[in-house]
This record gives C-alpha cells, structure tokens and sequence, in this order.
C-alpha cells in the first residue's frame, strides 16, 4: 500500500509542479492544490498505514494494545485540509480578479506594462 | 498570571479583529480600535518581556495536555522581544493608517486584517510546536495576500500573483517537512523533537528534513536563491501595508530559521555552514546591487529589505553567542530603522504624488525636517556611527573575524558602502538636487492631522533607531542574554516539558 501511495504522492508533486512553471494563472493554482494534496497525502502516509486498528482504549485498560492507527496525522491532515480550502478559494477569487483587471489568463501578459522607466 | 501573559499577545488582535468586524460600517469606529488594540498589544509585550526576564522561559500548554501531546505556547527572551517589535511596530502602522489608508481599503476591512496579521505574527513568536507553526503561518498569509491584493490596481494585482505563488509554494514544502519529521521521530513539540534529534546523530531523511525547512523558510524570509518575490511584490501595496510586511514577515522567517537551526537542527547547522553563509553573502549582495539599479524609491527600499536580511541570517551561519546576539540587535534595529525609512518615503509620496526619483527634487527647502526624518534612518541602516545599524554590524563583524570567516566580513563591509550609496543616493536625489520638468513648486496639501498621523509614528521609530545606537549596551545585553538563552536548548526544553533535560 506504501508503494502505491509513494507513487500517487510522487505523481502529484510532479503534476504541481509542471502546472507551475505554465505561463497560464489558473493553471498555476491547480497546481497549487496539487502540491497541497501531495502534501497532505505524504503525511498520511509516513504517519505509518495501520488498518483495522482503531486507537480505542478498551474498559480497564490504560493504553490501546499496539499497533494502532496514529491518529495525529489525520488530525493534522484534516487542519491542512481545512487551511488549504481556506487560501485556494482566496486564490480563485484572486485570479478572477486578475482576469477583470488585465483580461488575459497569460502571466507574461500581467507584466508588460507599469514598469518605471518602461522596460526593465 | 504568568501564563496569561503568554495567551495575552494572541488574545489581543484576536479579539480587536472580531470587535472591528462588528463595526463593518464604522470606519471610525475601526480606526479607533484599531489604535487601541495595537497600545493595549503593545503593553501585554512589554509585560511578557519583563516576566520572561524576571522569571527565565515560561510557557504554557493549552488545554492544559501535557507537553508533548497537547500544544504549547513558549516564550523565551529572543521571542519575547520580537513579539514586543510586533507590538511596537502595529501600533506606529495603525497610527500612520490614520492618516493614509482611504475610503476603499477602510470599507473592505483594512484594520480588522491588520489585526490578523499581528495575530499570526506573534503567534508564529510564541508557539512550541511545529505544526501550530504552520497554523500561525497560514492566519499570518491569508491576512497578507488580502492586504497585498486590496485596492485591485493592475500592478497589485501582478505583485499578488507571485507572492501567493511564492508563499504557497513555501507553506508546501514546509507541510511535507512537517510531515517527514513526524514520520521520523513521532512529534512535532519543538522541545520535544530536540530531545529526541539530539540523542542520536542525524543521518537518512532527517538532514533531507532539515533542508525542506530551511528552503522553506528561506522563501518566507526572502533569502538568496529565494528573494525575487519580494521586490517583485512588495512595492505594489500602500506604504503602510509595505512598512508592515516588511517589519515583521520577512522576520517571522528570520526567527524561525534560528529558532529551529539552533533549537533542533543542531547538528545540521554545523555541517551546513558554508551553504549558509554562502546564502547569506548572496542576498547580501543581490539585494544591494538590485538596490543600487532602481530609479524608484519603494523599489531600493524593497531591495534593501532583501539585503538586509543576509546580515540577520549572518549570525546563524557563524554560530557563536556575539554572532547571534549581533543577529538578534540587528533584527530589532532593521525593524525600527527600516520602518521609519518606508514611512518617510510614504510622506515624500504624499508631498509630491511620486516615488519615481527622476521626478523629486529640492524637498530640503521646503521640507527640512523631512529631509532629516530621512537621512537618519538611511544612515543608521547602512550602519553609521552611533546610530543603531553601526554597532549590529559591528557585533556581527567582529564575530565573524574571530571566527575567521573573512570572505563573509568583506561582503559585508562593501554591502555597507554599497547601501551607504544607494541610500545616500535616495536622499539627494529627493531633497538635494533641483526639481526638474515641473514649473510649479507645489506639493499637495497635507491636512494638520494627517500631518500629525504621519509625523507621530515616524518619528518615533527614527528617534527608537538613534536611541537604540547612542544607548546601544542595555539593548546588546539583552540580545546577548536571548543568544545565550538559544545556544543552551537545555533551558527551552526543560521549561517545555518539565524537569526533564
């Protein structure tokens, strides 16, 4: 299950990142949210993958008997799910304003003018 | 009550922010609010200052967990003072608002996001652990990219795109640190993690770690090969926006490097030297010579905020108690001294309309005591004896000669000049030289509060830069003491976790 996993997290990191380098804005975001996953994925998964055994204290016990499932990776997944929500929808909202701005979804079109002196 | 003071600094823009939220339609309301909260943050800063140096590392766990499980708030004297900069800092940028925020950014909540913005910040200041970290980081964005992009102007716009880039890219790689280091050793407790990195030596992924964070903090603090976000972005946003963020985010990252390089990465600091310093002479020099080519005013001052950081990074690399406590002086001067130097440029702005400075000129007969409110910040930034900048320097330089690294001082001591130059360079070019192409001598016409609102704060970092240099011991004492209290980790862990070493 690792290896399935390291693959799909190194599928996203690659995917991010080749949308990054695109010229076009939205594209750009996706890749983003791409990396945001990747990222959230891979600390699911060195968090250790343990099925089927839910951290429960059972009664008249002090500790649940090991292994068990860390459940603080989920938990730190679930707040950079929610954190990441939070900054792609800015994101969005930002890019549609870029695009009622300058009209264009082209990143080399944002820079070429407003340059002090004209060229730079 | 020890421990209130911990929660205090966040308490405080939180519940400012959520005040000046139910006033959405008051803007005076907001205003008044807004100056209020950052006074009120201010005190509960200089109250934790003082219990931190009366009574050494407090902190405090909320929920009451115990240390590693539950999160902790930590304050020792290097982040006790910074959060007192934040305090100092929000209250000279809500007044100077006053005077030069407009209707628009008033009416899409500029004052509530400021508040945020110190939230996150002393946040990032006070939390032990590495994912609140992250937390504080992101509350700390949000507020940023909305206050960067506020106002919709084509270059804002442009300047928003790559410093949301930028800083998500960043937030990814220090999510998947993050995400290492708790598959590795199991907590993300800052004391805690430097217990268990120091009993073993550190091979396999944690130097791989060690590098994730460290490129992910330098994007944040906009250190060489990462810094071409900043002058990208910077200069697009209100003079106000632009003092802030360059007073405290970059610094945010600054204060990290160094909490983390010398709390848990012990190891890796020493085996990473050279590439630290490497990356300190670069942005050192990168942010100069950029400087040294602009013909606009707020774009040298990005530049040099780009510069400037390389010093800061200067006593990480070099690793001895003077080098960090020449770092830790150096901070706390740049963010005086740079502070007054943009708000100054932000009343020069409003005098003549322009930053450009083909288009300024002859202000010093008009403006003699703006020329001045200049000049010293200028001088003290480029670390001209006895203001301020001149004994950060020399702290910083006189740790890197008796460490022997040469290569370093002479970077550093022609960046000196270089800055000396380009910032001189700045002056005359506003105040000295004869103002070309316009026929009419008129400036706009600046209302006597607005003065007041500009002149206050200004003023005041000017005077803290100069008084910092002439009175500079009590100052360096207390950077030295914060060094000291950062080399011995034994005291932050013992004070997290318990009687545990």
């Amino acid at each position: 299950m690792e290896s399935v996993l390291a693959v799909v997290i190194g599928g996203l990191y690659a995917a991010g990142m080749y949308l990054m380098v695109r010229r076009s804005i939205i594209k750009m975001i996706f890749g983003l949210a791409l990396l945001g996953n990747a990222a959230n994925l891979l600390i699911f998964t060195v968090g250790r993958l343990t099925r089927g055994r839910p951290p429960h204290v059972l009664p008249g016990e002090l500790m649940p008997s090991l292994p068990v499932a860390d459940p603080v990776p989920q938990a730190l997944i679930l707040t950079a799910i929610v954190i990441g929500f939070g900054v792609q929808a800015f994101a969005l909202v930002l890019i549609k304003r870029v695009y009622q701005t300058v009209g264009s979804d082209d990143q080399d079109d944002l820079v070429a003018e407003n340059r002090p002196g004209g060229e730079e | 009550m020890r421990h209130l003071f911990l929660f205090l600094p966040l308490l405080i823009p939180l519940v400012t922010a959520v005040l000046g939220l139910l006033a959405w339609n008051k803007p005076r309301l907001q205003r008044m609010l807004g100056v209020c909260g950052t006074a009120t943050l201010l005190a509960s800063a200089a109250a934790l200052l003082v219990t931190v140096l009366k009574e050494g590392i407090i902190s405090a766990q909320a929920g009451n967990w115990p240390a590693p499980f539950g999160i902790t708030l930590v304050a020792d004297i290097f982040s006790a003072l910074m959060v007192l900069a934040a305090g100092v800092m929000g209250l000279a940028v809500s007044i100077y608002s006053l005077a030069d925020t407009d209707r628009h950014h008033e009416s899409v909540g500029y004052y509530p996001l400021l508040q945020v913005l110190l939230l996150g910040v002393c946040g990032s200041f006070l939390t032990g652990d590495l994912f609140n970290l992250y937390v504080w980081f992101e509350v700390m964005l949000i507020a940023s990219f909305v206050l960067l992009a506020m106002g919709g102007r084509r270059e804002q716009m442009e300047g928003a795109i790559k410093y949301v880039a930028l800083n998500l890219i960043a937030s990814a790689f220090f999510l998947a640190g993050i995400g290492l280091l708790y598959g590795v050793v199991g907590t993300l407790n800052m004391a805690d993690l430097a217990v268990r990195l120091r009993a073993v030596p550190h091979v396999g992924t944690v130097p791989v770690i060690a590098v994730l964070l460290f490129c992910a903090f330098s994007i944040k603090a906009a250190v060489f090969p990462f810094f071409f976000w900043l002058p990208a972005s910077y200069h697009t946003a209100p003079v106000a926006v632009i003092t802030i963020f360059s007073a405290l985010l970059t610094k945010v990252g600054v204060y990290v490097l160094i909490r983390i390089f010398t709390l848990i990465f012990i190891q890796e600091t020493s085996t990473g030297q050279p590439v630290i310093l490497a990356a300190t002479i670069f942005t050192m020099m990168a942010g100069a010579l950029g400087a040294t080519a602009q013909p606009e005013l707020r774009r040298i001052l990005t530049f040099c905020v780009v510069s400037q950081i390389g010093y800061m990074l200067m006593g990480l690399g070099i690793m001895t108690p003077l080098a960090l406590a020449g770092s830790i002086f150096f901070m706390l001067h740049i963010i005086a001294a740079k502070s007054a130097l943009f708000l100054s440029t932000g009343i020069v702005s409003r005098l003549t309309g322009t930053t450009e400075l083909a288009r300024l000129g002859g202000l010093y007969h008009k403006r003699p005591l703006l020329a001045a409110l200049f000049l010293v910040p200028a001088l003290s930034v480029a670390g001209i004896p006895p203001l301020s900048g001149f004994w950060g320097k020399l702290a910083l330089i006189q740790a890197a000669l008796g460490t022997g690294h040469y290569l370093t001082v002479t970077v550093a001591l022609g960046v000196s000049i270089l800055t000396l130059y380009y910032l001189v360079r700045a002056w005359s070019e506003i105040f000295w030289k004869k103002r070309q192409g316009t026929d009419n001598d008129e400036y706009h016409h600046v209302s006597p509060t607005h003065r007041r609102q500009m002149l206050v704060p200004t003023v005041l970092l000017a005077s803290v830069s100069l008084l910092m240099g002439i009175a500079a011991e009590p100052v360096f004492r207390l950077s030295l003491l914060a060094a000291r209290q950062l080399l011995d980790p034994g005291s932050y862990i013992s004070a997290v976790l318990g009687v545990r070493p």
